[in-house]
């Protein structure tokens, strides 16, 4: 089975490409990743998430987007990718002592 | 940086894309990532895709995800085989929800599973080869209309109290793919209960209908639990790695003392004399599962294993048209909107 060019995965090898499915459940909260599916483009990828994911109204709005074109952050880099966040304390308020009586801060 | 969000670092079966999923650095040394794996398993975190996990874990894994998957789609069978005749237009308008459902939870699965390096296609044709096995629940024949109520009470109701606990399963996509399932599993058992419910409360003839389904369905239910955990193969591994929260027999327990008490709101009585309220236990007292039975079921001599598996290869040779249409219809699209971005 052929897959259109740019919409290959290194998971789908055989079917469809895989795609990564993000719903927003009501207004004004973001998209959230539910889960993923396979279809051929992209058009029937929102229909199949749809079906798959929103059957009870949990959604308001669904992306699709190729897994092939989402880049991740590796486990192997954890400590050293995320090192730099972790000895600034004083990015946080509970860094700072608040003198007695002072309140609203 | 790796491609795809998650893609396995390991591919769990077969090795033809082992080049691709490589990691980017030399990885760490085995006892260091055994180490790790350890530590999150001993602190109740979470495994995530990506993360080094060991062979054995994996492939337990993606047998028992696969299982379950195949499990959801076998099992619209047995109910498809009534959306036909079903007795009033809600109740089939409420069967044909159900049995989507059941597609929807082979899917939520089925993507789950391929977060651990599977490919979906390659898992279909080990179940139409028989080569990964299904529930064997749903080997069994739907003879009348009732056998829809006791699907959904007492099948379904099974399936909730083995999944209940696998929504804190060690690896992350299998629990969010159960807390969904599970979600939508309680309107299949109220149904089924309610089907029963109203069968049981009709006509002496449609009274006997209900007990009947229950008469066979009960003791099958009680397999649907598994082998006895000292005869169970995969317990205690799957209990060490948290993908097994509870033993076998403490949730055929539990499903025994919650079916009873119903099963007396339906008027029904279950098929087993040997039931009976153990003040001691604090449980009831039931009678013994026929093992052999099941063993007989899973290794392929049920009444439908045939055509269960057959109906499901030709259900996917029959569909393979609209699949390459569908495929066709992507690549014309792309290829036309590729040249109008040429022109």
């Amino acid at each position: 089975m052929t897959i259109p060019p740019g919409t290959t995965t290194a998971t789908a090898r055989r079917g469809w490409p895989l795609w990564e499915v993000f719903v927003r459940a009501r207004r004004g909260l973001s998209h959230q990743h539910l889960g993923s599916l396979h279809a051929p483009d992209a058009a029937m990828a929102l229909r199949n998430a749809r079906d798959v994911y929103t059957r009870r109204g949990e959604g308001v709005s669904i992306w699709v987007v190729p897994s092939a074109a989402i880049s991740a952050s590796s486990p192997d880099e954890k400590d050293s990718f995320f090192e730099p966040a972790m000895d600034k304390a004083y990015r946080h308020p509970s860094f700072y002592d608040v003198p007695d009586g002072v309140s609203h801060l | 940086m790796h491609r795809g969000v998650d893609a396995p670092r390991t591919p769990a079966v077969g090795g033809s894309a082992a080049a691709e999923q490589a990691p980017a650095k030399p990885p760490d040394t085995g006892a260091h990532l055994q180490q790790r794996f350890d530590a999150l398993i001993a602190d109740d975190e979470r495994i995530e895709p990506r993360d080094w996990m060991p062979t054995g874990y994996r492939k337990t894994l993606i047998r028992q995800i696969a299982q379950h998957a195949h499990s959801e789609i076998i099992g619209m069978q047995p109910e498809g085989n009534w959306i036909t005749r079903a007795p009033s237009l809600r109740r089939k308008a409420i069967l044909i929800a159900k049995v989507q459902d059941e597609a929807g939870h082979g899917l939520y699965l089925y993507s789950a599973a391929e977060t651990l390096g599977v490919d979906r296609e390659d898992l279909l044709d080990l179940l139409h080869e028989g080569k990964q096995k299904y529930s064997s629940i749903f080997n069994y024949p739907t003879l009348s209309w009732a056998d829809m109520g006791a699907i959904g009470w007492l099948v379904d109701g099974a399936a909730i109290m083995n999944q209940v606990p696998l929504c804190r399963c060690s690896y992350g996509p299998y629990g969010r793919a159960m807390v969904r399932v599970c979600k939508e599993e309680s309107f299949h058992q109220r149904q089924g209960f309610d089907i029963l419910h109203t069968l049981s409360h009709g006509t002496p003839a449609q009274q006997a209908m209900a007990q009947d389904a229950v008469d066979r369905f009960w003791w099958p239910s009680l397999m649907m639990f598994g082998p006895p955990d000292e005869r169970s193969a995969h317990t205690a591994q799957s209990t060490a790695w948290g993908i097994k929260r509870l033993g076998n027999d403490e949730l055929r327990q539990r499903f025994v003392d919650i079916c009873v008490p119903q099963a007396r709101a339906l008027d029904i009585t279950l098929p087993d004399p040997d039931l009976r309220w153990n003040e001691n236990r604090g449980h009831y007292d039931f009678g013994a599962v026929d093992w052999a039975e099941l063993t007989r079921v899973i290794k392929g001599d049920g009444p439908c294993n045939e055509q269960r598996i057959q109906r499901r290869r030709s259900a996917h040779e029959e569909g393979a048209w609209v699949r390459e249409a569908a495929d066709a219809y992507a690549r014309k699209h792309h290829n036309s909107s590729a040249a109008e971005a040429l022109a």
